[in-house]
């Protein structure tokens, strides 16, 4: 399941005198400083952390993204990734499609009494294993504990903060009718991958969550074509579609989406029509869309596919190997204003809507 | 992918739609039984590509529709009163009880599991042996032998705490009680395809006889529906009437005998009351006295849900083709998929539902 099966060999779980969390690992004495002594601060050491202050300092200069975000999903461990990882990068990617390179997190744990030890052992490596490959620093967080039957398992926040790229200038209010819309992989991996394991719903799959940081990417991308890449926002929760309608909503435009461009796993699209589900709805944790100037829709889109940024890149980040599926997905309109309306592949049109509260599946 | 993609072709829709205005001349009504087609129709645009002379008209066939309120009522005391766990499928998470929705009841500390199989409720019996476990069975002929099989399953094991709420519902007794209704203008029909998967056709030739009209068993995707389209116009063009299957590659003449023979076994046919369009002769399935431990309206009998009130809801004239969704005043307004004020607007297959979220708001 970890993208790198042979990394938790290096981290084996410490002795601790308890197999799972109990109250008093939240109580601030001995067993929160031993859980923490072992835990947190023995894998995600750095000298922030090592100042074990009530608060990091951190020396701030220019333009800085700052964002929040917690981290419920069940179950924790999931095919292809774990709610540890998924909350660095959740973070990551919320500063990374505003322009900015992440550069610190907080980290806060509430933990239900009884969490197995081992599981969350599972989860601080593929915290520091996302840490590590994004280059980011814990420098900050919290342990709590609740009562069993309070909350889930584990709960996770994390908040980051990203120095803003030079050349970025996203904003809703750059875009203009004509622009593209890019995708930049395939639809709904993240919560097809975690419906099929949840009770009740479980089907076989060899489908993992697409959970990845996005930031050399979209650095890469407002690096090379600046003010040309109007917006950018990762389509997390609700789907695709949620985000092309909040962008319809706050620009006062409408969009155009072409089925027959959207990029769609067979897997995943069998596992949507099996359960009733559109594939627009369904979360991802690796996506971003980007709405850039028609007039480089193309570069931006083959830069994405194939990696090829040319000169105008300034910084020279890890290879980006994820975007072969990458697709312009649909268009910006001035026609149906603040609508999303979608081209089917028959040549039928239709209205996406705004979804609506929680995805059902449906009976038959 | 094989078996979607093929009846998703763009030039092969192109075709059929070309045969179709070829052939249509007259004035036509045809009703789409099944939810899944209404939700096929909508979701890839097809009623805005039929020539104006075809008007389509959504079938009663979403089991979630027609449900009745007290059932609903039911399995919320039952999971908030009675300590019942309390399975369903998804979809029937959100439609309006009298006082309120399952989902309300789970949020007000109901037991209520989302699942997609009642084997998996037998499950959860088993794990849960101080809980009484619920499954609530919903659906037309196409989810009755899973459930059949779940109350099989539980009397092997011998499980004294798992029944099912059965909701069940036949489509032909539907269909012949609006072909019977004078109200309803419906020239002809798509039967449901995956309801005769499970049934096979023997059902419909009397129907197709007495009442005169032709029945095509169709499909969900775009091929399929605009086939199944064209070949009722070409017997209605013709004056002629009879039962043709569209949906050949998945539904035989004789059903899946297997999955009858269970059906029958477990169930009886009783008459059933259909919200929004009342009762129906013969329409429901009911579990057999032999079954009766398995059965949570017998089980529960004690508990007693208040009459439903009737709500300004006009499903019942959407369901038999009266009205349209957006003719009826509170659609879009007071009523909306947040807020459904009958069942029509909560699930995907509904047809108000189906309305209010893909239909252009030209």
């Amino acid at each position: 399941m970890s993208k790198k099966p042979g990394f938790r060999l290096l981290c084996p779980m410490p002795e601790m005198d308890f197999d799972t969390i109990t109250m008093g690992h939240g109580g601030g004495g001995k067993l929160t400083q031993d859980l923490l002594k072992k835990g947190v601060f023995s894998l995600l050491d750095n000298d922030w952390l090592r100042e074990q202050d009530d608060a990091a300092t951190l020396l701030l200069n220019g333009n800085v993204a700052f964002s929040t975000d917690s981290f419920v999903v069940s179950p924790v461990i999931f095919p292809g990734g774990t709610i540890g990882d998924l909350a660095v990068n959740g973070t990551i990617n919320d500063l990374a499609v505003s322009g900015a390179r992440p550069t610190f997190l907080s980290l806060s744990f509430i933990l239900e009494e009884g969490l197995k030890m081992d599981t969350f052992w599972q989860i601080l490596v593929s915290i520091r294993e996302a840490c590590a490959e994004a280059g980011v620093k814990v420098v900050t967080g919290d342990t709590k504990v609740v009562e069993r039957g309070k909350g889930d398992q584990i709960f996770i926040n994390t908040t980051g903060i990203g120095y803003i790229r030079e050349k970025a200038k996203l904003g809703v209010k750059h875009i203009r009718k004509g622009d593209a819309i890019i995708l930049s992989g395939p639809l709904a991996q993240h919560g097809i991958a975690i419906m099929s394991k949840r009770e009740g719903l479980e089907f076989e799959t060899r489908l993992e969550s697409d959970t990845r940081p996005l930031h050399t990417i979209c650095n890469q991308l407002v690096d090379a074509f600046g003010e040309s890449v109007h917006l950018m926002r990762d389509p997390t929760r609700g789907g695709t579609a949620t985000v092309l309608h909040e962008i319809a909503g706050q620009s006062g435009f409408g969009i155009d989406i072409f089925e027959k461009h959207l990029p769609i796993d067979n897997e995943v699209d069998g596992a949507c029509e099996m359960l009733g589900l559109d594939p627009l709805y369904v979360a991802n944790e690796g996506l971003f869309i980007a709405v850039v100037d028609s007039s480089c829709a193309d570069q931006c889109l083959e830069a994405i596919k194939k990696w090829e940024f040319g000169e105008q890149a300034s910084i020279i980040l890890k290879k980006w190997e994820f975007g072969e599926q990458a697709s312009i997905i649909g268009t910006v309109t001035d026609e149906h204003t603040r609508q999303v309306v979608l081209n089917s592949q028959i040549g039928g049109r239709r209205v996406l809507p705004q979804a609506s509260g929680e995805l059902l599946p449906r009976i038959c | 992918m094989k078996y979607l993609s093929e009846f998703r072709d763009a030039a092969l829709v192109k075709t059929l739609l070309r045969n179709i205005n070829k052939t249509v001349t007259g004035q036509w009504n045809i009703m789409e039984v099944c939810g899944g087609q209404t939700h096929g129709l909508v979701r890839h645009g097809i009623l805005d590509m039929l020539p104006d002379k075809i008007r389509m008209i959504h079938g009663p066939g979403c089991p979630v529709c027609v449900t009745p309120v007290s059932l609903i009522d039911k399995a919320i005391e039952l999971c908030l009163e009675h300590n019942v766990i309390l399975c369903s499928y998804g979809d029937m998470l959100r439609v309006p009880g009298t006082e309120m929705s399952l989902q309300k009841a789970r949020a007000a500390g109901g037991n209520v599991r989302i699942l997609y199989s009642p084997l998996e409720a037998v499950d959860i019996a088993k794990k849960n042996p101080d809980r009484q476990v619920v499954f609530f069975a919903v659906g037309f002929e196409t989810t009755a032998p899973a459930n059949a099989l779940s109350v099989m399953q539980a009397s092997n094991l011998k499980l004294t705490n798992y029944s099912i709420l059965s909701a069940h519902v036949m489509v032909p007794p539907a269909m012949e009680a609006i072909m019977g209704d004078k109200e309803t203008q419906v020239h002809g029909f798509l039967a449901a395809g995956h309801v005769c998967t499970v049934m096979g056709l023997s059902e419909y030739e009397p129907l197709v006889k007495r009442w005169k009209m032709p029945v095509v068993v169709t499909g969900f995707e775009p091929v399929d529906l605009l086939e199944g389209i064209w070949l009722v116009i070409s017997q209605l063009e013709k004056g002629e009437y009879q039962l043709q299957n569209q949906y050949k590659r998945v539904v035989s003449n004789q059903g899946n005998r297997q999955a009858v023979e269970l059906v029958k076994k477990v169930f009886e046919y009783r008459n059933r009351d259909w919200r929004g369009i009342g009762e129906i002769p013969l329409s429901g399935l009911f579990l057999r006295e032999e079954f009766r431990e398995y059965d949570a309206a017998m089980k529960f009998k004690d508990i007693k849900v208040p009459e439903a009130v009737e709500t300004e809801c006009l499903s019942g004239d959407i369901m038999k083709g009266k009205i349209k969704p957006p003719e009826c005043p509170h659609f879009g307004n007071k009523c909306t998929p947040e807020h459904p004020l009958g069942a029509p607007m909560v699930s995907s297959e509904g047809a108000c539902a189906a309305y209010y979220q893909y239909k252009m708001q030209s």
